[in-house]
């Protein structure tokens, strides 16, 4: 899951503080000095008192509302217009599409519920595909995962996913594509569509779940549905991103000949955008897998439902063994469309070790030996379904579920006392401080931060959404959620300046590890929480760790990138001044890498949300509680909406305040960086 | 020389937001390009600019970076759009042209040759040639063959199936000279096509274009700010400054009698004997000259004078259609060819 690729309003140096600068730094520093002091203060004085907490089970009129509202839906479907010609017939579609590629792959809705090309159809048909966009090596690699997939007694959960993700990105693309492509070519377009996927990627996963069963109810359909509009901004942006980026010498030959935008479009812009298209697809595709495996909490099929079923009987061995299988899928996704992207590039068949007839020749038999495995499996029982005595999943769960044990209670000194001192060390008093100052000294505190930050303006787009999740009656529940989650924050934005200088100051560094953050970038969230609950049980803490792991590959990589980009001019002449290498790192990366190091508390923050809030999973409380619980309990339907909601605003609130202080440059910054141009 | 093939009339182009009234407006247009900066923020990249350009013409365009040559050649095809004033193409004018006939006139009448090239990297060069045949709707046969005659010309055979990057960049601007040929336009564009090559693969480049030029006739406009560029291929030369013309003419004009300190400072370091005609060196006859000394026409570059005046004995009359119009000597030669020396 790599929602790097955010067109973000790019780092600014410039005229912006040119105005007083001195004095505008100063009265900032001053307003959330003081900001601080009265919070504490009127913690000291007040706590306990206003602070809006509501227990888990009891209900605001709004909560009640939204139930009935529920309601309403469930008795009007069959007859409301708006779902009689819109919303079912759209169900109907995406359902028909997905149960076509669950009968090819996972199981037919007759008789035995075999899959159409059984499992031994299905390993040869996709490794043929993945040999076709990609190399043999892939396709190897797709065979071993896929046959692994049945060893560990999971083939048909994976193939449900599977086919689940490629009913996804079908549609994804469908829409995506054309959309990138006209954001590419019209300007306004472009100017509309990216604010609105900002905002969507800046959205938990998990949010999108609930509105979306109350409107196309639970099952594959909205899974799918859900799952496109969560994957879809990264293949909008890269589209729009390749066919804006042609050129101009180019562009302007091909109009220098006539061309209309039709042609100028099909011989132009789309062969050079390729490339990038397909890495939008890959990136795509990831967010899918990852979508897919939580949408198991609308009833999913496929292997997210395994591993939620066992998060919540907290059986890591099972966890574990179905965690891997996600995991192999991802590396499997995320390889071939990489090796396809590879092949997309202009000019990569030509250094090809094989002629395009070989290759084509190649193709064409090796299709034919996999219909002939189809064939097979559809005639004989082995090939049809795995064969059960193959079956080592049931070893992988005990052996890991032991291993698991002997961890936590060998290693209970260890990981009890850490995990005790931190929670009752930091968390609770920090999350103490938040839920019971008065709500209204803590909304006056942010408001009057926001104001020191971005101003008016800024202020009041917090003022609003601490308004509505007031109004949501999710108070101390929200600030529960945004203790853990600045906690978090904090802690990742440590790696990510720890790692970040190290690989920033050293490429070796940086080739060692950049490999290893992007194969944690791709991995769907809530593989995380697996390891940490075998090693930590299901606590709160247990979500932090994993969400502060989710975060950290992002602001990792932001911080090296901001570091390394800084002109070796001016790291020339600061080690030339005689700089202690510490001194450099404090007095000019770090300065100069300011809004690198916001950018990356922005992003950070936004992970960290979405996987502390799936961290309700493995007992994290607060807002991500209330979502899940509503899915449970239908009595609860309405708060766990209500509680998606707050997550949106309390996103939010941390997207722009964060932005607000990246946009802000510092005079510091600006004086060390003019001697460089 | 027949009638003009291109003829421009108070052209104007004006970058930056409102730049349409300043060509409107008198005080406006009447300030030099610094002060109308300065005023407005609008960058008058083109000022006014009146010139034809006659068929089979090589019309060079020379000036300093930042004169606004490419503006200029640019606002031919409109791929910039001019402000004001009008471009007649075979007497039509191109401003008022709709978008298919502007399309027209870009597939058949006028292409381009790009200083950066401007290759399509994911097309072979055959592809590339036949870019504009295939954008203008010709069958693959007919395309393919034509590009083929075509790559043979600008001596590519062999290479129709590599990509741009696989090519030096004097072959990459042979493919955009290919590819600018195909359509078998009248007029060809061309913005600084040899700048970016080194020099030897730039004199192989320029003995091609006047090869070509002299296979197919066609009318060339050539932009440059090389002035020996400019004097080896031009037939005329237009020289700019600050977007308007200082000075139109011959080589042999530029040279002889620069129209100001600018263009004389520009043409100072030209080897004189090697571009100058003799009509700049004519004395009157003088008395002594006798009647039946040898004759050279005025037209002469002076140092192809050299060997006969050398040989005679005495003074060399000059004649310009039939008519002798004076004479020149040892000396003359020699006093020219020593300021090119001084210069140098
Ligand atoms: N798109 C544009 N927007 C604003 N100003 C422009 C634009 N294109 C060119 N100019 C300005 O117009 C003037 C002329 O530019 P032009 O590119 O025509 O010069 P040139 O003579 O071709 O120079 P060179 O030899 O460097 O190519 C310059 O001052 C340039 O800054
Ligand atoms: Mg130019």
């Amino acid at each position: 899951m790599s929602t790097l690729v955010r067109d973000r309003a790019p780092v600014q140096t410039g005229l912006v503080s040119v105005r007083a600068p001195r004095k505008r730094l100063s009265r900032r520093t001053l307003i959330l000095g003081g900001a601080g002091v009265v919070w504490l203060i009127g913690f000291l004085f007040l706590h306990g008192t206003a602070t809006l907490t509501l227990p888990a089970s009891e209900l605001t009129d709004l909560h009640r509302s939204l139930n009935q509202f529920n309601a309403w839906v469930a008795s009007n479907r069959a007859d409301n217009p708006v779902f009689q010609y819109v919303f079912t017939p759209l169900r109907a579609a995406v359902d028909a599409v997905a149960n076509l590629f669950i009968g090819i792959f996972a199981a037919s809705s007759t008789g035995l519920r075999l899959p159409e090309i059984g499992w031994l159809g299905t390993v040869a048909l996709l490794s043929w595909i993945a040999f076709a966009v990609g190399n043999a090596r892939v396709a190897l690699l797709t065979a071993a995962a896929f046959v692994f997939f049945g060893l560990q007694g999971l083939f048909v959960e994976a193939a449900y996913t599977f086919a689940l993700v490629i009913t996804a990105v079908l549609f994804t693309l469908l829409i995506g594509i054309p959309l990138g492509v006209l954001a590419g070519v019209y300007g306004r377009v472009a100017k509309v569509i990216t604010p609105v996927l900002d905002f969507m990627q800046t959205l938990p996963t998990f949010v999108y779940l609930a509105p979306l069963a109350l409107i196309f109810l639970i099952g594959p359909a909205s899974a799918v549905i859900a799952t496109v509009i969560y994957a879809a901004p990264p293949v909008i942006r890269l589209t729009a991103h390749g066919i804006r980026c042609i050129p101009e010498n180019t562009r302007e030959a091909s109009d220098s000949l006539g061309t209309t935008g039709w042609q100028r479009l099909l011989t132009l812009q789309l062969p050079l955008a390729r490339r990038t298209i397909v890495m939008g697809i890959n990136q795509t595709t990831m967010a899918a897998l990852s979508m897919v495996t939580i949408a198991a909490l609308i009833a999913a099929p496929g292997l997210g439902q395994v591993v939620i079923r066992a998060l919540q009987s907290l059986d890591v061995g099972t966890a574990v063994n179905a965690g891997l299988s996600i995991v192999l899928l991802a590396i499997v996704l995320d390889r071939v469309t990489t090796a396809a992207s590879r092949r997309a590039e202009p000019g990569a068949n030509r250094k090809r070790r094989i002629s395009r007839r070989t290759r084509y020749i190649l193709l064409a038999a090796t299709l034919l030996v996999v219909l002939a495995m189809v064939q097979l499996s559809r005639t004989m029982l082995w090939a049809a379904a795995f064969p059960k005595d193959l079956n080592i999943g049931p070893a992988i769960v005990s052996g890991v579920s032991s291993a698991s044990e002997w961890l936590q209670t060998n290693l209970f000194l260890f990981t009890v006392s850490f995990r005790e001192a931190v929670t009752n060390g930091i968390l609770n008093p920090f999350q103490s401080l938040l839920t019971e100052t008065p709500f209204y000294l803590l909304v006056a505190v942010i408001v009057l931060a926001a104001f020191a930050l971005g101003g008016w303006k800024l202020a009041a787009v917090t003022a609003t959404c601490l308004a509505v999740i007031i109004y949501l009656g999710l108070w101390s529940d929200s600030m529960v959620t945004l203790a853990g989650t600045l906690v978090a924050t904090a802690v990742v934005m440590v790696l990510g300046v720890i790692f970040g200088v190290a690989m920033g100051r050293s490429s070796k560094v940086d080739q060692l590890m950049r490999p290893m953050l992007d194969a944690g970038q791709t991995m769907p969230a809530f593989v995380y929480l697996v390891p940490f609950l075998g090693l930590f049980g299901a606590t709160r803490f247990t979500a932090i760790i994993a969400g502060i792991i989710y975060a950290a590959p992002v602001a990792i990589k932001i911080t090296a990138d901001g570091i390394a980009a800084i002109s070796p001019t001016v790291m020339e002449a600061a080690v030339s001044s005689g700089s202690t290498p510490w001194q450099v790192i404090t007095k000019v990366q770090l300065p100069m890498a300011r809004q690198s190091l916001a950018l990356a508390a922005n992003q950070g923050l936004i992970y960290v949300l979405a996987m502390v809030v799936v961290g309700a999973l493995v007992g994290a409380g607060g807002l991500g509680y209330d979502v899940v619980a509503g899915f449970v309990q239908s009595s609860l339907f309405g708060k766990g909406l209500a509680a998606g909601l707050a997550i949106v605003f309390l996103g939010i609130l941390l997207d722009r305040m964060t932005q607000a202080a990246a946009a802000n440059p510092v005079r510091k910054v600006l004086s060390a960086k003019s001697p460089a141009h | 020389m027949s009638s003009p093939d291109i003829s421009v009339r108070n052209l104007w182009k004006v970058f930056g937001p409102g730049g349409e009234k300043i060509p409107k407006d008198p005080e406006l247009s009447a300030l030099s390009s610094a002060e109308l900066l300065e005023r407005t923020g609008c960058n008058a990249a083109v000022r006014d600019m009146n010139f034809d350009v006659a068929k089979g013409e090589v019309f060079v365009v020379m000036g300093l970076s930042g004169s606004g040559k490419s503006t200029l050649i640019r606002c031919l095809t409109r791929l910039i759009e001019p402000t004001s004033g009008s471009v007649l193409v075979d007497g039509k004018d191109v401003m008022q042209a709709g978008t298919g006939e502007l399309r027209e006139l870009r597939r058949r009448k006028m292409s381009m040759v790009f200083q950066h090239f401007g290759l399509l990297p994911h097309r072979t060069v055959l592809d590339n040639v036949s870019y504009g045949l295939q954008i203008r709707g010709a069958a693959k046969n007919e395309r393919y063959a034509r590009s083929h005659e075509i790559i043979e010309l600008v001596g590519l055979k062999g290479y129709e199936q590599h990509f741009p990057d696989q090519l030096s960049g004097g072959m990459q601007q042979r493919v955009g000279l290919g590819r600018a040929l195909a359509g078998d336009p009248d007029t060809i564009l061309f913005d600084e096509p040899f700048s970016a090559l080194d020099p030897l693969i730039r004199r192989d480049m320029q003995a091609e274009v006047i090869r070509l030029h002299k296979e197919m006739g066609k009318t060339m406009v050539f932009v440059t700010h090389d002035l020996s560029e400019a004097l080896k291929l031009g037939d005329r030369i237009l020289i700019m400054r600050n977007g308007e013309t200082v000075q139109c003419g011959t080589g042999d004009d530029l040279v002889g009698s620069p129209a100001d300190k600018y263009i004389a400072d520009f043409v100072s370091e030209v080897p004189r004997a090697d571009v100058l005609t003799l009509k700049w060196i004519t004395d009157p006859v003088a008395f002594g000259t006798p009647a039946d000394a040898p004759v050279l026409s005025a037209g002469t570059i002076i140092r192809d004078a050299i060997p006969t005046v050398m040989n005679s004995l005495c003074p060399v009359l000059v004649e310009d259609s039939g008519k002798i119009t004076g004479q020149i000597d040892r000396d003359s030669i020699l006093s020219v060819i020593r300021s090119t020396e001084v210069a140098a």
